[in-house]
């Protein structure tokens, strides 16, 4: 087997005193979409949050075999700033990678070719989640942990996350996914594209309740 | 280096966007140095005056350090500082030194001027620039700290200036005592001021990174 991109062992997470998850193990592979579903408050957002080092567990650890990607519930996009600025400043953070495009080019990848040099203070919800997608492309991390990604998005950026997705996968890239909408193309077009078929099965992970 | 220069760079470019935002902590010690000048009579006590000034500077520096991580925090940049820099100091110091260049250096500046309102002569000037030069990047770095403290707790200004003020009184009064006193008192507060901000300076960038990663786990 694939040596995993992230391993979670035994992870216990608490917010204010109040389990959330006890024992849970995770494994992804490359290519492996694990997407998180759970009713509202079942800690899907914290175990994300945990996933990308930002929250110490309470137990257990997370082992990351490689770089990850995170689109959370809030944006990472400053509004004084316009999209391209936004990802120049990431791409800086991140150093230099030969495989990363630019950011011109990774906003153009999520649609927005036009509004990448307005102040994203005049975007609307949904092209601000945009510019938070455009990190994706952009960062040529592992393992992609994406918070409810389809929050505001319209059909075409749908389409277009779900594109990337698939792609990343089939780079030998991981995606875990929060979400109340299945994120996996399962419509008989997805299935039968040569991209798709090739992808090793997605896992849900059920929280709470 | 890196991580440095790409953190000034930002922090300087959205300063020059919001201008007024930026500002404000000068504006505050320009009008306060200005009514103290006109409505003041200090009998020209060089040390009262002196006094005044490091104490607005240090009013002036905690009314901008509740900005330093608000915005990072509130639109989520935060977070991916956190994942992405590696490591986080260069990138602390870069905030630090953009904040400092912003409301630091200027009320640093404008200190021997608003000076000149109170007391009449000008000869202690230079010492007065030197002490607010060397002290005024102390406050930042202090200040930095309480807001890193602070950053989650909504409306977290007053809990800064309760947590930052009794630590920087000792820097306002070796800063008094480097603008005013003469001879070897004058130099050995300048030297306990160099001091201080060799110490701040080491230690304080590990301190911030060090509440940043905790204001995560809310």
């Amino acid at each position: 087997m694939d040596t995993p991109l992230l391993t979670a062992e035994h992870l216990s997470c608490a917010v204010a005193d109040r389990v959330l998850f006890d024992d849970l193990n995770l494994v992804v592979a490359p290519g492996d979409l694990v997407e998180v579903q759970g009713p509202n408050g079942s800690g899907k957002s914290t175990l994300l949050r945990c996933l990308a080092g930002l929250l110490a567990p309470r137990r257990g650890r997370v082992r990351r075999g490689g770089t990850i990607d995170y689109v959370g519930h809030k944006s990472g996009v400053c509004t004084r700033m316009t999209a391209v600025e936004n990802l120049r400043w990431l791409a800086r953070l991140r150093g230099n990678h030969p495989n990363r495009p630019s950011p011109v080019a990774a906003i153009r990848r999520m649609g927005l070719g036009g509004s990448g040099h307005d102040r994203c203070a005049a975007l609307s919800a949904g092209q601000v989640r945009r510019v938070a997608l455009a990190r994706l492309p952009l960062g040529a991390g592992d393992v992609w942990l994406l918070d409810e990604p389809l929050t505001a998005l319209d059909a075409a950026a749908e389409h277009l996350l779900r594109g990337l997705v698939a792609e990343h996968r089939a780079h030998g890239g991981g995606v875990v996914c929060a979400t109340h909408r299945p994120l996996h193309d399962s419509s008989a077009a997805g299935a039968a594209s040569p991209v798709h078929r090739a992808l090793p099965a997605h896992h849900t992970l059920r929280l709470g309740a | 280096m890196r991580l440095f220069s790409a953190q000034l760079r930002r922090d300087l470019v959205l300063a020059a966007r919001a201008p007024a935002e930026a500002a404000n902590p000068l504006v505050f010690f320009a009008i306060c140095a200005l009514f103290l000048g006109v409505g003041a009579d200090l009998g020209g006590d060089r040390e009262l005056g002196h006094g005044a000034i490091w104490v607005l500077a240090l009013f002036a520096n905690v009314l901008a350090a509740d900005g330093l991580f608000a915005r990072d925090h509130d639109d989520g940049s935060l977070e991916l500082m956190l994942i992405h820099a590696r490591p986080l100091l260069p990138l602390v110091l870069g905030k630090l030194a953009a904040h400092w260049l912003i409301c630091g250096l200027p009320v640093a500046l404008l200190g021997p001027l608003a000076a000149f309102l109170f007391l009449d002569s000008s000869a202690a000037a230079p010492a007065l620039l030197a002490s607010l030069l060397l002290g005024t990047p102390i406050l930042t770095l202090v200040g930095g700290i309480g807001a890193a403290l602070t950053v989650g707790v909504g409306r977290g200004g007053v809990l800064l200036a309760v947590l930052v003020a009794p630590l920087q009184l000792p820097v306002l009064l070796f800063g008094v005592g480097a603008a005013s006193s003469v001879g070897d008192e004058g130099e050995f507060a300048r030297l306990v001021l160099a001091a201080m901000l060799a110490a701040t300076l080491t230690a304080a960038p590990f301190a911030i990174g060090k509440a940043l990663v905790i204001s995560q786990e809310y």
